[in-house]
């Protein structure tokens, strides 16, 4: 049956070929929703789940959908709050129904991010927009702020939803189709606080002797990379700054034009051409500003977050392994006494070499997710400055038969 | 205008020169000398290459001759000079009249204003104007000699003339208007435009910084290190591309100065025509009041209260032979006064005429100027646009590779 879907042709965006998804769908659900493939996917250590992760980068595989679209706003006396529909589509038994609909504010996705971080600890979870915004700069409820949001919160969904291993996540499960989120909240509490248990450190008292040097070097790229990111972010930014100063003085100066074409006679067209061809390029350098704060800038963000992320897990990593060092030191010590190796610090063992499997998994997902976003992303940028460009090319090639057109006068 | 001097001269100002010197008050100061280079062009059909005359002048030479020009020639537009100092210009050029840039644009500016005087119908004939391009020494005692300082009138009267006229020609006042507001919308175009400059360069240079930081960026990149190295030189390229796009921007700012200079230029012959029909009103008014008085003096009757009419009843009347005299003399001055205002009228109208004339001949030439001052400027920004579109397909191509 998963076979079958190795050969659906990749959807480009939302479309998801229905017809499809129905007639697979119902040849799943015979055997009554259980996978053959039972070996839990969940589990972290998998080595067949990591093998299949980089098959699926390739073969781009999918059969879980989801999308995060028409935002609504809420008024109630206490506050004021803004929902996203989130539809799921999917042939995985995990759901019980192939499609799902349902609505999620901001703090349900802060809610499933923190959950995932919890439960899933060696692997990177992928970062939510910022919740604040600087008060009176941006408008909380504006359609750009909206919508800037939910490209994030897409994309979030879309990142979790890519994973091998936290797009099983039963909170995420739960986050996509519950209908009572909240209510699920509340009575997971106790249940959870189990489930972190095993990913809780032994915190202070043990330092890390040395990183490994493939781990030392993922450091060293993200510190580096946070850097040159933040500084491409307020390059960025103040670009956007100066060309809405230069925005204002244009539109400043077309309609000049226009005013001195008021005085002429012969001089009026050509003026007022000139003027007119100001305008456009106003225009156009509007949109250009605007591609670039809402498709340019939160990309950028993205990844600065991202990186952060990443150095949180390397550190939890390097907590994990501190612990092992630890262990294997008291036990070291008192090997005279006992010469067998406890089984919890075979344990630990375990864990270190399962944090540094996933991490490494995730970080060269992360990185060919970076190098294609960055592509994209760049392109996206020369390609807005030479439509750009093009527009006013073409504003001021119009305008030239205006200004040769009236005979010489001589 | 065939016959004009442009014709028949080549005329170029190939020089600039800083020098120090002593001025008139013997105190030490430094100016900018302009080569000024003449050749006759009509000796080239003969064969031989007529020799290359050269003078040197400064701008304040510059300054007199146009001072002569415009009060020997009230009814003409006189060309303006480029500004003395530089203005309007965005904060990245020196405003320092001894920057190299502008010494340079100056020199261009002072070329222009020889070759429209030398291709003025009336200007170029003028002697004084010769002897500027052609005589070195001694010119200033010449243009002195004129006289043209005691022709030019004072501020107080244009002042009075401006405010007392009671009959303006409509035409000039409408020109007079036009005047102001054309300087005043092209100084305001002017200031625009530069801060306009002003942001574009901000906006090019910002650009710079990705240059450096992804250059920096991609040392730590395996494959898309290339890419964004080579990308970031493409942006150094754009921020470096804003310079050579402004500098030929200010030539369009010259064009528009020019006009701003030429407004006022117009303004003074709305000025001088104010002052003529001013005298003309004086002397009519005068004409009519000793008209007046020769009638009462005549009839008797005192038709106005006067400083005349109460002495007359205080003191008692004139004898007949003293009112004799007094109406002989009135009638003499009014004989002389209708001359003076047949043969102001005379002038005024030749001024009218040949003012009018001229105002046309400018209007042309501005029009075209204008024109073509517009179309080099959508030309310029074609091709910005032009050059931006290349950098960021170049770009993008590297982009590509990452």
């Amino acid at each position: 049956m998963l076979e079958d879907f190795r050969v659906l042709p990749r959807c480009p965006g939302k479309g998801w070929p229905l017809e499809v998804l129905k007639q697979t769908n119902l040849d799943l659900s015979l055997p009554n929703g259980t996978p053959v493939d039972t070996s839990s996917p969940a589990s972290s250590s998998s080595l067949l789940n990591r093998l299949q992760l980089d098959d699926d980068l390739d073969v781009e595989t999918r059969d879980l959908f989801v999308t995060v679209d028409d935002p609504k706003k809420h008024v109630c006396t206490m506050e004021t709050y803004i929902t996203y529909r989130v539809t799921t589509k999917t042939t995985r038994a995990e759901f019980d129904l192939p499609e799902y609909s349902v609505r999620r504010r901001y703090q349900d996705f802060d809610w499933l991010r923190s959950k995932l971080e919890e439960s899933q600890p060696t692997h990177l979870i992928p970062p939510l927009p910022e919740k604040f915004v600087v008060k009176g700069v941006v408008d909380r409820f504006s359609e750009e702020f909206v919508e800037t949001r939910r490209k994030a919160l897409d994309k979030f969904l879309k990142r979790i939803t890519d994973h091998p291993v936290l797009s099983f996540n039963e909170h995420f499960n739960v986050f996509l189709t519950a209908k009572d989120l909240n209510a699920y909240k509340k009575q997971g509490m106790a249940l959870l606080s189990k489930m972190g248990e095993s990913v809780k450190y032994v915190t202070g008292g043990y330092k890390l002797r040395s990183r490994p040097l493939e781990f030392a070097a993922i450091g060293d790229y993200l510190d580096t990379f946070s850097l040159k990111l933040g500084t491409i972010d307020r390059i960025a930014q103040r670009i956007i700054k100066e060309q809405l100063e230069y925005l204002v003085e244009l539109r400043e100066y077309g309609p000049v034009y226009s005013t001195w074409g008021g005085l002429e006679g012969e001089l009026s067209e050509p003026l007022e051409g000139v003027s007119a061809c100001i305008g456009n390029c106003c225009t156009a350098l509007e949109e250009l500003s605007e591609d670039m704060t809402e498709d340019f800038l939160p990309v950028l963000r993205e990844y600065i977050l991202y990186a952060e992320s990443m150095k949180n897990v390397l550190k939890k990593r390097d907590q994990v392994q501190a612990e092992y060092e630890a262990k294997l030191e008291a036990v070291a010590l008192k090997r005279e006494d006992r010469p067998k190796v406890p089984t919890d610090v075979e344990k630990c063992q375990d864990r270190v070499e399962c944090f540094n499997a996933d991490l490494k998994a995730d970080m060269e997902r992360w990185q060919n997710n970076k190098r294609q976003d960055f592509r994209q992303l760049l392109m996206g940028m020369a390609d807005k400055n030479i439509q750009y460009y093009e527009k006013c090319l073409t504003a001021w090639e119009s305008i030239i038969p205006l200004l040769q057109d009236k005979p010489e006068t001589k | 205008m065939e016959d004009c001097l442009a014709k028949k001269m080549e005329i170029t100002v190939s020089e600039a020169e800083k020098r120090t010197g002593r001025n008139a008050m013997n105190i030490q100061e430094t100016y900018t000398a302009y080569l000024i280079e003449t050749r006759a062009v009509e000796s080239q059909s003969e064969g031989q290459c007529a020799p290359v005359e050269s003078l040197w002048r400064r701008y304040s030479e510059f300054e007199l001759l146009r001072n002569y020009l415009s009060v020997t020639y009230p009814h003409i537009v006189v060309p303006p000079l480029p500004e003395k100092r530089a203005d309007f210009v965005w904060h990245k050029l020196s405003a320092d009249n001894m920057d190299p840039d502008f010494v340079e644009r100056r020199r261009i500016g002072l070329e222009n204003f020889l070759l429209r005087v030398a291709s003025h119908p009336v200007l170029c004939q003028d002697k004084i104007f010769y002897a500027f391009l052609m005589q070195e020494g001694g010119w200033k005692e010449m243009v002195n000699e004129t006289g043209f300082q005691l022709k030019a009138d004072s501020r107080l009267k244009a002042l009075n003339a401006t405010f007392r006229v009671k009959n303006p020609d409509k035409r000039f006042t409408e020109l007079k208007h036009y005047s102001d507001e054309l300087q005043s919308v092209i100084s305001h175009l002017l200031r625009v435009r530069a801060r306009v400059a002003d942001r574009l360069y901000g906006v090019y240079k910002v650009h710079g910084n990705y240059g450096r930081v992804f250059s920096e960026w991609s040392a730590i990149e395996k494959e898309m290190g290339d890419g964004l190295q080579s990308a970031g030189h493409h942006m150094d390229v754009y921020a470096a591309s804003i310079d050579d796009i402004l500098e030929e921007e200010e030539h369009y700012a010259d064009q528009l100065k020019e006009y701003l200079f030429y407004a006022e230029a117009l303004r003074a012959v709305c000025r001088k025509h104010e002052l003529m029909q001013y005298d003309l009103e004086m002397a009519a008014q005068d004409l009519t009041s000793k008209k007046q008085q020769c009638e009462e003096l005549a009839t008797g009757t005192v038709r106005t209260f006067s400083l005349k009419g109460m002495t007359s009843k205080l003191f008692g009347q004139e004898t007949p032979e003293q009112r004799e005299a007094k109406i002989k003399v009135l009638e003499e001055q009014i004989q002389e006064g209708e001359e003076q205002l047949k043969s102001k009228n005379l002038e005024g109208r030749d001024f009218v005429k040949s003012a009018w004339a001229d105002i046309e001949r400018f209007k042309e030439q501005k029009n075209h100027d204008l024109k073509e001052a517009l179309i080099s400027y959508a030309v310029m920004q074609i091709s910005m646009c032009k050059k931006g579109i290349q950098v960021w397909t170049n770009a993008k191509e590297c982009f590509s590779k990452m």
